[in-house]
């Protein structure tokens, strides 16, 4: 870790100033990604700016959607009344993530933007495009079990580790952001990139641009949902593969679904096709089948994630009949 | 079955005088524990402390060209920055061999010795500062050029390079030698046989308390130093051959162990750089590994490759068994370990191979994990046992039985005990064994696959050669001191219940003080051997107590015991009586103020008859039983059940001892699921290197785990009828998992770890 210096602003307006303007700046709220991170060298950041002064807390119910503070604690937030009722889904894959400990430290803004947990990425001797532009990708040729199967390039193949990021993108959550030149609203699906040419560049964020919220509209997956989180072992792990299902029932008929994956890919990875599928066919495996072949088209695996290409459908097929079960 | 060959009668009467042995009494440092107070190597604080953060190299094999230090010493705080250019020597290093000399079989690194690069994040140099952060910061600021060589870290490319150790090669007695009872490799010409091979990856000890160290020169040639060791006299030995001091100079404190495993036995770099360091800035130095230093700069259990061929006759009865491995080293030191023992001994097969074999590699020296060897060795012998039995359509429990066996077959004598068929019968009742299916994928429980499992483990029943000094005060309280360390069993616990009833006065009046040098020598705690050897040094310090204060009685004209024998004498509650007329007694403290004495004191070294052990086998068993849930889509495994039952002699304490074989169940579920350590084989550099990537199991991951114990004691061993426990506890659970997981299956994974990838 390198010398730094630390603020503590109680405007937002501060915050954002401080950061916009200072290369070297970068929000802390949970810190338990940031420090981690720094005490490696991975980022070395000269200022911290702690934004938990600020008032971005609350979760709340608003027209046609509820709102959820970016400093919103994981184990707040996964226990929140108006969120199990309204969104199940949502607090089954937040309990789903790293541990109590950390869950109650962690904020949804902090979430958001983790990093990824590429072997690679993570041990600043190895090369890493993400983390030294050029250098290369280490996991391409080398021990890959964990990455993606889905939008990678050949300059990285790592993964989103975010459980939360699954569940928010199948629910179309929406992104508040604030930054220099005002506020903007950034679609779930649209805040996280593939990898491409520019690796090193996880997110549409803007520099000096602090989240202060997400919403989530209203809709019917109320009832009918499942995380399913497929890993190495039962907790404090990233998934190998997970799956947040969310299905409208009508009797045994699916009215609508909703369906993504985490583990696959450099972002929260929505299956629209196969969620177009299920509208209309009956809750029954083989329409599970079915939908979970088409969810899996284009996939390309790596020397040491083959089994993704098998583990990702059935995992599909797992979480939605768990969903369809559900009482 | 028929045991207890000696006659114990000469040992009865201390033994039965029981009143806290068996007990299941709370840990003496329980409280301590829990609270924080005790006090662990690295949170001890010395007056004008200063703190040692080492610098690893990035390459694997090669040479170090320059070394660049100046922004580090430079940054603030710095004091030192120490490398092979400029570190003090070490005087006790040896040089290095002749090249046309053979290997030498130990040669523990000489860290800061010269430019050679073994492995990656080798120390190749410290940076000492007035704190922590200071120290760690400008370690990042040195930085090394290297000729790098190519390396060879990849077993499975290079296990064509394996030889025959060469202590081996040496001296064709000794016992890692080829083993042939029998015809060699005599299943090859069998019908009904298997053959199989198994591959563990290295696995990482990780205790909870990092390797640390304080190193303090009090003398230019007087050095103490506060260290994470299981042997503070191994440790202390060393030190002082190093720097050419004399052993009494070297002080070592390890008062509080968190967990070791295994890889405290051994003296690693890290320590003698905190040395080093501490000499040239003339300051105490703190250092204390990083988590992912803890993966190269201390041991760990060595990547292994086996191989099992066996056969049987159709009713079951084992004909020949041929057992081969290959374990890992570094290539700057020969480690090996007993991992084909259990194979030559646990079953009644007449015909029995076994080769070891050792590969060397540019990687770090393994050292002994819980279970050294056996647990490797087991994974194979059991699962092999369950292919076996699976191909005779026999229960596995029923197979085992039927070639269980009452004498050594390996060196042809009895076993001082072994109730390993009762442990099996109490384990298999305990588990409901009955319910499991012959045919695999028989049982589920909606999408998951139900299975049962078990597995064998043995270890040497071992007791070494050990002192203790013991104190009693004329208030009545005693003191018991031993250089034993206690790296979490319990130790101080039990030696105080062993103390209490070799005295007859009550455990609340006894202390029991470890981990320093400065106490009367005892062996490393280490090969689940510390109750045996120093248990047995305090119950014989005890009964020399006892017979101190008797003959101040009985010389004592008006103590009412004159001129009486201390076999006529019973102690008991802190008194001693006639035996005969128990209304004559007199308290301990009273036979102290009669003389005026404020305390009594004996040391007494207590060692094992070779004469008598040579007669008969010695080892402690254990039979783990698994239930395991298996889902048919995700392949994810869920550990439902686990009964671990062990035949270990007389359980001085349930609680402790239940905790240990808790603990090896935990560690076998590790092992048998979720723990392995990776290596890019490109840069030679472990790519899992913390608690996110490498996985030891969690609570969510261990079921209920039932302890069975035998409970019957041991008097050939030692006088309290105790064997080891701490490493049965893990021999023998990876294979119960796994056998159980195949139950569930019928899909046989023989590389561990079996995660779901492996299981859809
Ligand atoms: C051992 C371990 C296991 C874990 N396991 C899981 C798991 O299984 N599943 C999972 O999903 N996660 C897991 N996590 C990750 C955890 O969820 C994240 O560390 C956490 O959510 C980050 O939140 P934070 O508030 O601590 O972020 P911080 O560490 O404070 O910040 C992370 C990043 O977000 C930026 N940031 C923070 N807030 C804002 C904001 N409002 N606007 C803009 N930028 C912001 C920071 O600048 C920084 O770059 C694990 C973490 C650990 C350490």
């Amino acid at each position: 870790m390198i010398p730094f210096q630390y603020v503590k602003p109680s405007k937002q307006k501060a915050a954002i100033d401080t950061v916009a303007k200072d290369d070297t700046a970068m929000f802390i709220a949970g810190g338990t990604n940031l420090v981690d991170l720094m005490k490696r060298g991975i980022m070395n950041p000269e200022k911290l700016v702690d934004i938990n002064k600020l008032p971005l807390r609350k979760i709340e119910k608003e027209d046609g959607h509820v709102r959820i503070g970016a400093l919103a604690l994981n184990g707040a937030v996964a226990e929140d009344k108006l969120i199990l009722e309204k969104h199940p889904l949502l607090s089954q894959a937040l309990n789903a993530g790293a541990s109590a400990q950390l869950r109650n430290m962690a904020t949804v803004g902090g979430n958001i933007m983790q990093r990824t947990r590429c072997n690679y990425f993570y041990d600043t001797n190895l090369p890493c495009n993400k983390r030294e532009p050029g250098s290369g990708c280490g996991a391409l040729q080398g021990f890959n079990r964990m990455h993606a199967i889905f939008g990678h390039s050949d300059k990285c193949i790592a993964v989103n580790p975010s459980d939360m990021n699954v569940a928010l993108v199948a629910l179309d959550a929406v992104v508040l952001v604030s930054g220099p030149k005002g506020d903007r609203r950034i679609p779930f699906a649209e805040f996280h990139r593939l990898p491409g040419d520019t690796p090193q560049i996880h997110t549409n964020l803007q520099k000096g641009e602090l989240i202060t919220a997400v919403d989530i509209p209203e809709h019917p997956y109320t009832k009918h949902v499942n995380y399913l989180k497929v890993r190495d072992r039962t907790s404090y792990a990233f998934a190998l593969v997970s799956v947040a299902a969310a299905l409208d029932l009508d009797g045994s008929n699916i009215k609508s679904a909703r369906l993504a994956m985490g583990g696959v890919a450099h972002k929260p990875w929505r299956l629209q096709e196969a969620e177009q599928f299920l509208a209309g066919k009956p809750a029954t495996e083989a329409s599970f089948r079915q939908a979970a072949e088409i969810a899996m088209r284009g996939a390309k695996a790596f020397e040491h994630n083959q089994f993704k290409l098998k583990l990702g459908p059935n995992t599909i097929v797992q979480a939605l009949k768990n969903a369809a079960a559900a009482v | 079955m028929r045991q207890q060959p000696c006659n114990p009668s000469h040992f009865m009467k201390e033994y039965f005088f029981q009143d806290n042995m068996g007990k299941p009494m709370d840990r003496v440092d329980g409280r301590l524990k829990v609270t924080g107070s005790a006090k662990y190597s690295a949170e001890f604080e010395l007056p004008n402390m200063s703190h040692g953060v080492l610098v690893g190299s990035t390459i694997t094999k090669g040479r170090i060209k320059s070394i660049d230090t100046k922004a580090a010493e430079r940054a603030p705080g710095v004091l030192a920055v120490l490398h092979y250019q400029n570190s003090p020597k070490v005087p006790g290093y040896v040089q290095a061999a002749h090249p046309t000399e053979p290997k030498p079989i130990g040669q523990p690194h000489r860290v800061f010795y010269d430019e050679q690069v073994y492995f990656n994040d080798q120390p190749i140099a410290i940076v000492v500062a007035d704190t922590l952060e200071r120290a760690r910061y400008a370690a990042r600021l040195v930085k090394a050029q290297y000729e790098e060589e190519k390396h060879a870290t990849s077993f499975p490319k290079h296990q064509g390079k394996a030889f025959l150790p060469t202590a081996a090669q040496r001296n064709p007695k000794h016992g890692l030698n080829d083993y042939v009872r029998g015809k060699a490799d005599a299943y090859k010409g069998e019908n009904l046989k298997i053959e199989s091979e198994y591959v563990i990856p290295s696995e990482m000890h990780n205790p909870m308390e990092l390797q640390s160290i304080i190193a303090h020169w009090e003398a230019p040639d007087r050095l103490t130093v506060y260290d994470k060791t299981q042997a503070v006299i191994g440790s202390q030995n060393a030190f002082a051959r190093e720097w050419k001091i004399p052993v009494e100079n070297v002080k070592v404190i390890a008062t509080f162990v968190g967990g070791a495993f295994g890889n405290g036995l051994h003296t690693w770099p890290h320590e003698t750089a905190a040395i080093i360091a501490a000499k040239k800035v003339n300051r105490p130095v703190k250092l204390m590994l990083t988590r992912e230093q803890m993966f190269t700069m201390v041991g760990y259990r060595p990547f292994a490759w086996q191989k099992v061929g066996m056969s049987a006759t159709p009713d079951g009865k084992i004909t020949a068994i041929t057992h081969e491995a290959i374990g890992q080293t570094s290539s700057y030191e020969e480690f090996t370990e007993s991992t084909l023992q259990q194979t030559r001994m646990m079953y009644t097969s007449p015909n029995v191979t076994t080769r070891y074999r050792i590969l060397p590699l540019d990687v770090s020296t393994p050292i002994w994990m819980r279970g050294p060897g056996e647990a490797t060795g087991a994974f194979a012998l059991e699962s092999a046992m369950d292919e076996m039995a699976h191909v005779l359509k026999m229960d596995p429990l029923e197979f085992r039985l039927k070639n269980h066996t009452d004498r050594d077959p390996e060196r042809d004598r009895p076993w001082s005990t072994k109730f390993l068929k009762e442990a099996m019968l109490m384990g298999a009742e305990k588990i409901g064994w009955n319910k499991r299916q012959l045919q695999p994928g028989s049982l589920r429980n909606g999408d998951w696959l139900v299975g049962y499992g078990m597995g064998v483990g043995t270890f040497g029943a071992h007791r070494n050669r050990a002192s203790a000094k013991a104190t009693m005060f004329a208030d009545g309280r005693v003191v018991i001191q031993s250089a034993t360390t206690d790296i979490g069993p319990g130790t101080g616990t039990v030696m105080v219940q062993i103390a209490a009833d070799a005295l007859g006065i009550s455990p609340d009046k006894i202390i029991f003080e470890l981990g320093s040098s400065l106490f009367p020598p005892a062996p490393s705690q280490g090969g689940s051997a510390t109750v045996a050897s120093v248990g047995s040094a305090v119950r014989d310090a005890c009964i020399a107590l006892k017979k101190k204060l008797a003959s101040l009685t009985t010389g004592n004209a008006d103590s009412g015991f004159r001129n009486v024998k201390y076999e006529d004498l019973t102690f008991q509650n802190g008194q001693i009586s006639l035996t005969s007329s128990p209304g004559t007694k007199l308290s301990y403290t009273d036979v102290l103020k009669q003389q005026k004495l404020p305390e009594i004191e004996v040391t007494e070294e207590s060692r094992p008859s070779n004469e008598e052990r040579q007669k008969y086998s010695m080892y402690s068993f254990s039979v783990h039983f698994a239930e395991v849930q298996v889902h048919q889509l995700t392949g994810q495994v869920k550990v439902t059940k686990v009964v671990t039952c062990a035949d270990a002699g007389k359980i001085v304490n349930k609680k402790t001892a239940g905790n240990q074989m808790i603990g090896g169940a935990v560690g076998g579920i590790g092992m048998a699921l979720t723990e392995g350590a990776v290596i890019d084989d490109r840069f030679g550099r472990y790519v899992t290197k913390d608690f996110a990537e490498y996985h030891i199991p969690v609570h969510a991951d261990t079921p209920d785990i039932d302890v069975v114990f035998v409970d019957k004691p041991d008097f050939i061993n030692n006088a309290m009828g105790t064997k080891g426990i701490g490493e049965i506890a893990i021999i023998g659970v990876a294979p119960a998992i796994t056998n159980a997981i195949f139950n569930a299956t019928g899909k046989r994974i023989n590389e561990l770890p079996v995660t779901p990838d492996k299981l859809i």
